[in-house]
């Protein structure tokens, strides 16, 4: 028999996978082009939206919808990206969040207007809500689909940007912008492309998200400061540390709800502000 | 700035910088105006006071110091507590409660300080909201002394003065309010000229190189963030006295970043900017206050990115470059 604690850990593992799914985009691109994106839940939240409006009005199934999340999620942020946040590259922090915190309010406004402020019904089909009994522990078939499916875009992730030309690009202009640009790269359309492949990773999240912690149109604040937090911690830039960062995060999150319920949020507030003091650059931030 | 060019020595420049315009007086003299003009909107001319205030506190730090904060209601909701639960416990005498929430914000935010100038951009913006968040959490969580979700009860504030009783009309809210702002923006205008204040506009433009001329910026950044959680401390407990009660959204994320829509929309950096953004903001809301809230946030979100895209220095900002424009003509 296994202990209840691999139950617990099992389920902080899911939720922090879901997490790294949701803030992994928003930590490249941070380290791109210091460029603090705030809208980057909402972009997730299209997913979501586009994932329960694809199956209760069309009837698609769950799995068709995952590539229209994300597909959605990213082409929306790509023009976001050319028209308003790319005139805003060199100018100060407050006009960026300013402008992207404007942009979440108005998708929250927006998402209330066409599918209301109640959490959406999702309903997936029968074998994902089955789970499997091993050794005296329970563990949902969803959760186990999200944990693969996760560690799988992840090695994707750290193999693509280690061994590809692009890859090698993108790391050249998160060490050193300036320095790439000298070097020829077109850093403007590496960051766009990058922006589109995180932003549709965070869609993607989005979707896979509701079963767990449900949507409604205040996704988009909610879980922005998890993925902030996922970002400034794990470090600008570098997708293990948001791995890392994530899991540390999920683990805690749902240790903390399920043993220590009355301190509710308060524990994670306080570990990322320890965090944050201790190495402001980030767990693994290096610069 | 032609003035500055004119002048020669520094001191002469900080005393010119000082000297009462026109405009400024004819400013404050229209603050009376509600009275004779919309006596039955006295309650909102309080509240756009208070608010007023408290992106005035926010000005102080971001307009002028450039910390940027989205934490900055984590002092308003300390004053308002702290002058509510004076007020519950048997003490409602104002002015001395809003001289307790006062040094209660200050405390906190004295504290907090000691962190906040070690650090700038996304480590910045993400502590002062880890602490708003944190104040907020621990506010609800300690529900037998604020009350939780429920707000505070029970505050019973005392005639001001021991005259003027605080009614539904709001005459003595508006007085009070204005009152408080008034001396609180002498204050504040009186820090901003001073040579101190020019060392806070020398750490915003390059916060490495102010020690290099013998400007501490550390030491600097505490003292005015100090200053500007007391003022939003005391903001707060105007509120709470005012309107005799205290919810926990006064701590919470959208109040700071209520303010920083405020302040930002009339134009940051510029002492009357927050007052101007408030006077706007407050007037819009009441107009739209029949809406659902989510559509007004709508509103707000157009609002900041129209700002952000047409106006960078907010209505002051783009109101002093036209009639700059025009003055050279």
């Amino acid at each position: 028999m296994l202990p209840p604690i691999l139950g617990v850990l099992f389920d902080g593992l899911a939720y922090g996978m879901l997490l790294f799914l949701l803030s992994v985009g928003q930590s490249v691109t941070l380290g791109m082009m210091n460029f603090i994106n705030l809208a980057h839940c909402s972009f997730a939240m299209l997913g979501g939206y586009v994932t329960v409006a694809l199956m209760n009005r069309y009837g698609v199934p769950f799995f068709a919808t995952l590539p229209c999340a994300f597909v959605a999620a990213a082409v929306v942020s790509v023009a976001f990206e050319q028209t308003f946040f790319r005139r805003l590259y060199r100018a100060g922090e407050l006009d960026q969040v300013l402008l992207t915190i404007g942009i979440v309010f108005i998708s929250v406004a927006v998402a209330a207007y066409f599918f209301g402020t109640d959490q959406q019904p999702l309903q997936l089909p029968s074998y994902l809500r089955t789970s499997l009994t091993f050794m005296g522990l329970r563990f949902a078939v969803y959760r186990l689909i999200l944990l693969g499916l996760a560690l799988l875009i992840t090695i994707a992730l750290v193999l693509g940007i280690e061994y590809t030309r692009f890859g090698a690009r993108v790391r050249a202009a998160v060490d050193n912008e300036r320095m790439a640009r000298g070097l020829g790269i077109d850093v403007d359309r590496t960051f766009a492309i990058t922006f589109a492949l995180g932003s549709g990773l965070a869609g993607l999240g989005g979707a896979l998200a509701i079963e767990i912690i449900g949507l409604d149109p205040s996704f988009a604040l909610t879980y922005l400061i998890y993925v902030l937090i996922v970002v400034s911690v794990g470090g600008l830039g570098s997708i293990t540390g948001s791995f890392t960062a994530a899991i540390v995060l999920g683990i805690s999150d749902v240790a903390g709800k399920y043993y220590i319920p009355q301190l509710g949020a308060f524990l994670i507030y306080l570990v990322m502000i320890t965090l944050l003091m201790w190495r402001p650059l980030g767990l693994l931030g290096r610069r | 700035m032609a003035l500055a060019e004119k002048v020669t020595s520094p001191l002469a420049y900080l005393q010119a910088q000082t000297r009462w315009r026109p405009i400024e007086i004819v400013f404050w003299l229209a603050t009376l105006l509600p009275y004779f003009l919309f006596p039955n909107y006295l309650s909102l001319a309080s509240q756009i006071a208070i608010t007023a205030l408290f992106a005035l506190s926010l000005d102080l730090i971001l307009g002028y110091a450039g910390i940027v904060s989205l934490g900055h209601a984590a002092y308003f909701g300390v004053g308002a507590y702290a002058a509510g639960l004076v007020s519950k416990h048997g003490w409602g005498e104002p002015l001395t409660g809003l001289a307790m929430a006062a040094v209660a914000a200050g405390i906190v935010g004295y504290a907090t300080s000691f962190v906040i100038c070690r650090f700038r951009h996304l480590a910045l913006i993400m502590l002062t909201t880890g602490f708003g968040l944190l104040l907020a959490e621990l506010a609800n969580s300690l529900g037998w002394l604020t009350g939780g979700m429920d707000g505070l009860q029970g505050i019973h504030t005392w005639k001001l003065l021991g005259a003027f009783r605080f009614d539904l009309f709001g005459y003595a809210a508006y007085s009070y309010a204005l009152a408080m702002l008034f001396v609180l923006f002498l204050f504040a205008r009186l820090v901003i000229h001073s040579p101190f204040g020019l060392s806070l506009r020398g750490i915003r433009e390059n916060y490495v190189r102010m020690p290099a001329i013998g400007a501490p910026s550390r030491a600097h950044m505490r003292t005015i963030y100090t200053i500007a959680a007391c003022i939003a401390g005391i903001a707060g407990a105007l509120l709470a006295q005012t309107t005799e009660t205290v919810s926990l959204d006064s701590l919470g994320f959208e109040r700071s970043a209520e303010v920083v829509v405020v302040l930002v929309l009339g134009g940051a950096g510029r002492l009357y900017g927050g007052l101007v953004g408030a006077i706007i903001f407050m007037v819009a809301r009441d107009q739209f206050s029949g809406i659902e809230p989510q559509f007004w946030y709508f509103w707000i979100g157009i609002l900041l990115v129209g700002v952000v895209m047409l106006l960078p220095n907010g209505i002051l900002g783009g109101l002093a470059k036209l009639t700059s424009r025009w003055s050279r003509s």
